[in-house]
């Protein structure tokens, strides 16, 4: 079979692809592994947005060769930042039922993508957490687990949810919730922030286990443990 | 503990600066704030023509010297500056992302369906 050319460069959907879902991943200078993680998407799903924040790398051109729309921030804004633009453009899609929430450095998984947003589908529940905490497949590093640990406490605690891994960028969400999120947290704070609007909403939400893929790009470029410490303070003083 | 009456005095002083700090938006807060500096700066003319009112503001507190008082209230004077500066800062922040995000959206125009390119047309199904 000779794959259809699609206007964008892709290949016409298959039979039993996702189409009613944007999945949005946050792009910032990682060049070297978004081409793969989009050609992986999208072979389960239709429609990928970049959000590009203002990388300095050819991350953009990457993205866009590889079949995403890619909506380009101007100048750096933060990772929270990405994730609002590109809930807006998901919503100003009148097809778009849900989003997935995906990060650029290949740690996440298709089939877990894909389990989350059946359970969306399936009306188990108006949000679905990945956790990686549910099963053993994952495996952070101690310390890595330990402010983890803190983290999700701390968004426990200061939130009317319970959850078992409050940093996981994967995250399925319905259209009805999504239009009343408004992240403002720019920096890596809007994890718990996500969290407490979503507890402040009464969306019901439930977790799914996802497997971290810890490789050592993902761990070179992941974020430093100090920045747990910046983030608590953006919390506090907001 | 000889320093509690100070101690108190700056704990509070602190406290109440850094709630009003954070609550405060608007107009009337705006004009607060510019009328404690104009009080301030009275009062500072006061303290260089009259040097031992420190002394005695300190001796009323419980502080032993006006030196000493004037570091304190320093002290509270740049904590509530730093906050201002900082909520100041995340208000601008907040402003120009949103006119960033308005640049990028627009800029990348209403999502499309993945359409097939129309001189490349075949039926689908039976391929």
């Amino acid at each position: 079979m000779t794959p259809l050319r699609m206007s964008d460069g892709g290949t016409l959907p298959g039979p039993g692809r996702v189409r009613d879902t944007w999945v949005i991943i946050p792009l910032y200078n990682e060049e070297q592994v978004i081409g793969n993680v989009i050609a992986e998407v999208l072979t389960a799903f239709d429609q990928v947005v970049c959000v590009d924040d203002g990388s300095s790398d050819r991350s953009a051109q990457v993205a866009a060769r590889a079949g995403a729309r890619v909506v380009r921030h101007p100048l750096n804004l933060g990772q929270g930042a990405a994730l609002q633009t590109g809930f807006e453009y998901a919503l100003s899609d009148p097809a778009m039922k849900y989003v997935l929430t995906f990060d650029a450095d290949g740690q996440h998984q298709v089939a877990d993508a894909l389990g989350m947003i059946e359970r969306l589908r399936a009306g188990e529940a108006e949000v679905v957490f990945g956790s990686r905490f549910l099963d053993e497949r994952s495996k952070p590093s101690f310390v890595k687990k330990l402010v983890l640990r803190a983290a999700v406490g701390y968004t426990n605690a200061t939130t009317h949810t319970r959850l078992t891994d409050a940093h996981n960028g994967l995250r399925a969400i319905d259209r009805h919730v999504l239009g009343q999120l408004q992240i403002t947290q720019n920096g890596m704070a809007h994890a718990s922030e996500l969290v407490a609007q979503i507890g402040a909403s009464k969306a019901s939400y439930v977790e799914h286990p996802v497997h971290i893929l810890y490789s050592d790009y993902s761990r070179a470029k992941g974020q430093s443990l100090w920045n747990s410490i910046n983030i608590l303070a953006d919390l506090i003083l907001r | 503990m000889k320093n509690v009456p100070i101690q108190l005095v700056l704990i509070a002083v602190v406290l109440l600066t850094a709630v009003r700090l954070l609550r405060a938006r608007g107009a009337r807060p705006q004009a607060v704030r510019r009328l404690g500096l104009m009080v301030f700066a009275a009062f500072a003319v006061w303290s260089i023509l009259f040097p031992q009112v420190w002394n005695q503001i300190a001796r009323f507190v419980g502080v032993g010297r006006g030196t000493d008082m004037v570091l304190y209230a320093l002290v509270v004077a740049f904590l509530s500056f730093t906050l201002t500066t900082y909520l100041r800062f995340r208000d601008l922040e907040h402003r120009y992302t949103t006119l960033a995000r308005r640049l990028a959206l627009d800029e990348a125009g209403p999502p499309q369906p993945r359409v097939a390119v129309p001189e490349q047309e075949q039926p689908y199904a039976g391929s």
